[in-house]
């Protein structure tokens, strides 16, 4: 099937197989591969793009539910050169290690400040409380997005 | 900045979604490959069909073990000297071993391959319960091993048993205590996988995989697929965590590189999430029965200890060869103890192979775990205070470098100022009375302490190899005209911000900007021997190969700077300028400091038409290889507050207070980050985490539906303190931390559970503790964690 | 990673086209909405339909509103939007003790009321809730809208009355002022299946229990209800002891199954212990 795909800001044109996952699309038709995946139950989170401006788990989506549709990934943070002030804030705060959830918890963080400009410690772990990270203990990704909502 | 909160270089990358993991890699013309595996736990192989697989449009290859014996490759070495199946010729022996593999044109052709492979099993009696592995009417599973007629890998024993026996028989109050450290796995989120590429023209293998020991990779393909060593380049790029989970080779690695040779193209497999968890290394396991002799003052006097390790199928511990138990015999831990002794007894089971893996430091993880949980048990006997009965028994400042009963040489601590620390921070006193109060009122509050000695930084090659390989690191620096250096190391960050911390060790030693330093690593075409990132070994073997290799850079800077300052080097001292820009190095004339030269001064001249006095090099770089006289032995003092609901038994664990002591913190925002990694890891591991087998030998943690990793939500906010007493024996004074959390924490959670039963008369309970644990505990009718639930 | 089987797509323009296609691809087709309980199946080959009807663009099927005294949830209203839903969650507070432990907030974004209830797993939450409220489906097919109230919903494990060929349209639950409800759940892990849960609805007049609604989940309890305890509730004082008994008379008629999130018995006892929870917390709603 063809498929339009508006992701970060420029429509993508594919024939694909209606079985492709929104992952995959975006890995392996476009190339952006900042977007990652760690299982196949919606559980971990690290495929965690916007959908129209709210995250979703790209592993299950199907490309073909998104067409027509915008898709924001870790990728379309970053504006005319300007980091985004989550991109900023996980550097400052060292709310990454591996960096394998980051792009994910980076999406999900926007999507917060978005609509919740100083969200409290108990909102910000809640929001991010469906992925996974391995790594950090949530601390500093906590702090990362505290630190995120004063830049 | 030398040391110091730095952020992180690799940063830049991964916030944009830069990174490049084993899965981002592609190359022109690659294949797909997928695994078929067992859907039993044990069963003979009848036959297998691929034909209608072969017959897929889109199919280019369907590798069996029938395919691989042809090769010589149906099984390798593993790295304990067993054998383990690459894709099973004559039985299955846990569910979801490799039995064939598909190559495709693309990923989701190869998976719909998989299943028009027609395999006939018989299935057999499996092996679950390492308990029950010895029987004599147990099915004996490694028939494949000539004159194997049980299931017993071996037996091993470590201390004085005299010596301990004589104390237990003598002593006031002994307590013992059954307990299982059951299966885990470490879960990276990021799974195993590799690209293969095979140039059959130039005899060239290149393995792109994430592996945490990429030498060790290399020599090992060498010896498993017969090819030249120089021929074979491994590639590590960024990994998205390993935790011991990505030291091994896996069957799918091998897989992948029989697929690029008999294609003639390169083949990529990623393996899924439920194959990670079903296939791939997993940790602990160890059913274990410890005693502890004491005076009734509570004076600990002897532990003895015996363990059960279920091995799984093939034995694949990645431990230093002459320890069967990793560093288990390590259990008398932070204590003053006359004597200890312990038996372990390895056993095969119908389960996947590992052990070793997970922040586990050799299975140190087990033995905190062990004497921790001993403690407290002795404490309830007592009626002492746990936190009491630590101080009384901890060893003293001055009996460093202490010789344990069971052989190890712990090089400093101070542990009785950490363990103060940590209870300063918690308001230990005030929380007992918080808990007094509520138990009046029947309410469930614990607290829990755990109090660890860590051994790392594996290790003294005269000790330790692993498959006859020293665990020394190489180390090449390499000072570029403008001053610039490139650091060349062998071990592998899994996340664990090498590339700064180590670029700041560089900048420390020659007294230039760490951001001057790039640090190169995960490519063996690229860099020196070493053995790789695992057993907290980073920082005090490659970090001191590190800073030696930079002293090395210095002393042949000094003899240039000699000879642009005319003067002898013996006239010259190494000068260090802290400014706002950073650390400045420069070798200056004794006496007359401001006649000096910088290290960019230098490193030009070095390359220079200066001329050199006779014997002197020019250029500046050097390498070395570090050879650890000790392990170091970080240590640390954690204290756990939780609440449990009577009425369900759910805990909340509302405090975490660690105070780690690793020595000198190279880069304490990188320590800390490790810490609290580690902690949420000792929340899982006690509250949740687990892998049990139903009796049939069904994985009933295969997905992360089943398998529980803990979220924001069931971590507190960590509340960390540190002291530091420096490695007398490291370069730096550094020890080394990327385990300690998940070796310290498990058993501060439990205690504090424990704790919070005790009106009940509990003194222990089995991780994990989940709820329905929990309740059935309060109920005095646990059942086993290890198994499926009755 | 796991990927589904091959299968046809069409995306329904509106309800009765989406019928159409329902009707088109015949009984091994599949309707797909937020597609987190039917997607993952597919990927693990346990469900491999032949065609995927995505009624994403179904913008009818998405209000929330309070029509005729009647609350009405529409099939493709996101757990997130029910979770936000001020006139749901000030009628029935319910919703949001429910709704805030249902999987995880980004699932939350995805997931469909509807989904989650024609999926019909018997450890899933609404399913309780729904049960508690004494709701009503709505569900069209081709010989037009049909109601079933939600306790003969579900005809047992993964079964619906939805046939083939038919949609979920909505969820209507009288608009009772004066109500009290609660949910409470216990889950090894947030965002983990139900270990047991129950909901309850409390409405009290002349200082006794006028009407009670009792929902559980994951316990085998039959069309996620417990008639008999709420039997015993009606026309009594609400009180502890009222409230415990309940409980215990709800354990006593659930079948739990034992598995790795517990054995049977502590189901059962999470089934009076949570059944009586939810009435307390419903009481002091009211």
């Amino acid at each position: 099937m063809q498929v339009t795909i508006t992701v970060n800001g420029l429509p993508y044109t594919r024939e694909v197989e209606p079985r492709l996952l929104l992952v995959h699309f975006l890995r392996d038709e476009l190339n952006l591969t900042g977007t990652h995946w760690g299982c196949d139950t919606s559980n971990c989170g690290v495929c965690t793009v916007q959908l129209d401006g709210v995250p979703v788990k790209s592993c299950t989506v199907l490309a073909v539910m998104a067409d027509g549709h915008e898709v924001t990934t870790v990728e379309g943070l970053e504006r005319d050169g300007e980091l985004d002030a989550v991109q900023k804030g996980f550097m400052e705060c060292h709310g990454l290690q591996c960096g394998f959830c980051t792009p994910g918890m980076l999406l999900t963080a926007r999507w917060l400040l978005d609509r919740e400009p100083h969200p409290d410690e108990g909102t910000i772990r809640e929001a991010i409380s469906g992925q996974l990270c391995r790594c950090t203990g949530y601390e500093n990704i906590v702090k990362s997005i505290q630190r995120a909502a004063e830049l | 900045m030398s040391f110091g909160r730095m952020h992180r270089k690799e940063d830049a990358r991964f916030i944009r979604g830069r990174g490049n993991y084993v899965d981002d890699v592609r190359l022109p013309g690659m294949l797909h490959g997928a695994i078929l595996r067992s859907p039993h736990a044990h069963a003979r192989i009848l036959s297998i069909d691929t034909s209608a697989a072969e017959a897929h449009p889109k199919v280019r290859a369907v590798i069996t073990g029938q395919t691989l014996a042809g090769l010589n490759l149906a099984w390798m070495p593993t790295l304990s000297n067993d054998v383990q199946a690459v894709l099973a010729t004559d039985k299955v022996r846990f569910q979801g071993q490799e039995v064939a593999f598909v190559v495709a044109e693309d990923a989701y052709s190869a998976r719909d391959a998989l299943e028009l492979i027609e395999v006939d099993y018989e299935p057999l009696d499996a092996v679950v319960d390492a308990r029950r592995a010895l029987d004599e009417d147990s099915p004996v599973i490694r028939d494949d091993l000539e004159g194997r007629t049980s299931n017993r890998i071996f037996d091993w024993e470590a201390g004085d048993r005299e010596r301990t026996d004589a104390i237990f028989a003598g002593a006031e109050v002994t307590i013992n205590q059954d307990m299982i450290y059951p299966r885990v796995h470490p879960a990276p989120l990021e799974t195993c996988g590799a690209v293969a590429d095979f140039d059959k023209v130039t005899g060239k293998l290149t393995v792109w995989c994430p592996t945490q020991a990429p030498h060790a990779h290399r020599t090992l393909y060498a010896l498993v697929a017969g090819l030249p060593e120089h021929k074979i380049r491994v590639i590590s790029p960024d990994i998205g965590g390993g935790f011991g989970g990505k030291v091994g080779i896996y069957p799918g690695y091998v897989c992948a590189i029989v697929g690029s040779i008999v294609t003639g193209r390169p083949v990529k497999w990623m393996e899924d999430r439920s194959e990670n968890l079903m296939a791939t290394a997993f940790a602990r396991d160890y059913h274990m029965s410890g005693e502890v002799a004491a005076t009734r003052d509570g004076v600990i006097q002897a532990i003895r200890v015996k363990v059960l390790a279920d091995h799984g199928a093939f034995n694949g511990t990645a431990q230093p060869t002459k320890f069967p138990a990793g560093f288990f015999h390590v259990f008398t831990g932070s204590y003053d103890l006359q004597a200890a002794h312990c038996e372990v007894t390895g056993v095969y089971t119908n389960k996947a192979p590992g052990g070793v893996a997970y922040a586990c430091s050799f299975r140190v993880t087990e033995a905190v775990y062990l004497v921790e949980r001993l403690i407290d048990v002795l404490a309830a006997e007592l009626g002492l205070d746990p936190a009491e009965l630590r101080l009384r028994n901890l060893l003293k400042p001055d009996q460093f470098p202490y010789t344990s009963p069971t052989g190890w040489e712990y090089d400093s601590g101070d542990y009785i100022k950490t363990m103060r620390m940590a209870m300063d921070i918690a308001g230990y006193d005030k929380l007992r009375a918080e808990q007094a109060d509520k138990r009046a009122r029947g309410e469930l509050m614990g607290i829990g302490i755990s109090f660890f000695t860590e051994a790392v930084g594996a290790g003294p090659r005269k000790h330790m190899d692993i498959l006859g390989l020293g665990m020394a690191d190489g180390a090449e620096l390499r000072v570029h005209p403008t001053g610039k250096a490139v650091l060349r190391v062998s071990c592998q960050s899994q996340g664990q911000g090498h590339e700064t911390t180590f670029a700041q060790i560089v900048g420390h030693e020659l007294g230039i900007p760490a951001d001057d330093v790039e640090v190169v690593h995960g490519d063996t075409d690229q860099t020196p021997f070493g053995l790789g990132t695992y057993g907290s070994r980073s920082t005090p073997v490659s970090g001191a190969a590190t800073a030696i290799v930079a002293r090395k850079v210095r002393e042949r800077a000094r003899l240039v700077a000699a000879a642009m300052l005319e003067c002898s080097p013996d006239d010259l001292d190494w000068q260090i300028d802290e400014s706002a820009e950073g650390r400045a190095g420069s070798w200056a004339v004794r006496g007359d400091p401001a006649s000096r030269k910088s290290m960019q001064e230098i490193a030009l001249a070095a390359h220079s038409a200066l001329e050199l006095p006779d014997g002197v090099e020019g250029h500046l770089d050097a390498v070395t290889v570090y050879n650890p006289p000790n392990l170091t032995y970080p240590f640390g003092a954690y204290i756990c507050v939780v609440d449990v609901d009577p009425g369900t038994g759910q805990v909340k664990v509302r405090r975490f207070v660690a105070v780690d002591d690793c020595g000198v913190r190279i880069n304490p925002m990188i320590v800390e980050g490790q810490i609290h990694g580690g902690l949420a890891d000792g929340v899982g591991m006690a509250l949740m985490q687990v892998m049990a087998f139903d009796e049939e030998g069904n994985h009933l943690g295969a997905s992360f539906m089943d398998y529980l990793l803990p979220t924001s939500m069931e971590c507190p906010s960590w509340e960390l303190g540190e002291t530091v007493t420096p490695s007398p024996h490291h370069p730096l004074g550094a020890k080394g931390v990327g385990e300690s959390a998940t070796v310290g924490s498990p058993p501060a959670v439990v205690n504090a559970v424990v704790d919070a039963l005790a009106p009940y008369g509990i003194r222990h309970a089995d991780m994990p503790l989940t709820p329905a644990n929990v309740w059935r505990v309060i109920q005095g009718d646990p059942f086993r964690t290890d198994l499926a639930i009755p | 990673m796991q990927v589904p089987a091959q299968f046809e797509y069409a995306r329904a323009q509106s309800v009765s086209h989406a019928l159409s296609l329902l009707d088109r691809y015949g009984p091994e087709a599949r309707v797909v909405a937020g597609g987190h309980s039917l997607i993952p199946m597919m990927k693990l080959r346990l469900a491999q339909p032949e065609a995927l009807i995505d009624i994403n663009d179904l913008s009818e099927l998405s209000r929330i509103e309070v029509e005729g005294g009647e609350l009405v949830i529409g099939a493709l209203v996101r757990h997130a939007e029910l979770l936000a839903s001020a006139p749901a969650t000030g009628l029935f507070p319910i919703f949001q003790d429910a709704e805030r432990v249902i999987a995880d907030p980004i699932v939350r974004n995805r997931g469909t009321v509807g989904g989650s209830l024609c999926q019909g797993d018997p450890s899933e939450d609404l399913s309780a809730v729904f049960a508690a409220l004494r709701a009503t489906a709505i569900i069209e097919g081709g010989d037009g809208r049909r109601s079933v109230p939600i306790r003969d919903f579900h005809e047992g494990p993964y079964e619906t009355a939805v046939q083939a060929g038919e949609l979920l349209i909505e969820l209507r639950v009288p608009a009772t002022p004066g109500t009290g409800s609660a949910y409470v759940k216990v889950e090894r892990r947030v965002g983990d299946w139900a270990v047991a849960a129950a909901g309850a609805v409390l409405s009290v007049a002349g200082g006794v229990i006028e009407r009670a609604g009792i929902g559980l989940t994951a316990v085998g309890a039959e069309h996620f209800c417990a008639p008999e305890a709420e039997e015993y509730l009606t026309g009594r004082e609400p009180g502890e002891e009222a409230f415990a008994e309940a409980g215990r008379i709800a354990a006593e008629h659930c079948s739990p199954q034992p598995d790795q999130r517990g054995p049977a018995d502590y189901k059962r006892h999470l089934a009076a212990e949570l059944t009586a929870r939810a009435l307390r917390t419903a009481m002091e709603r009211i």
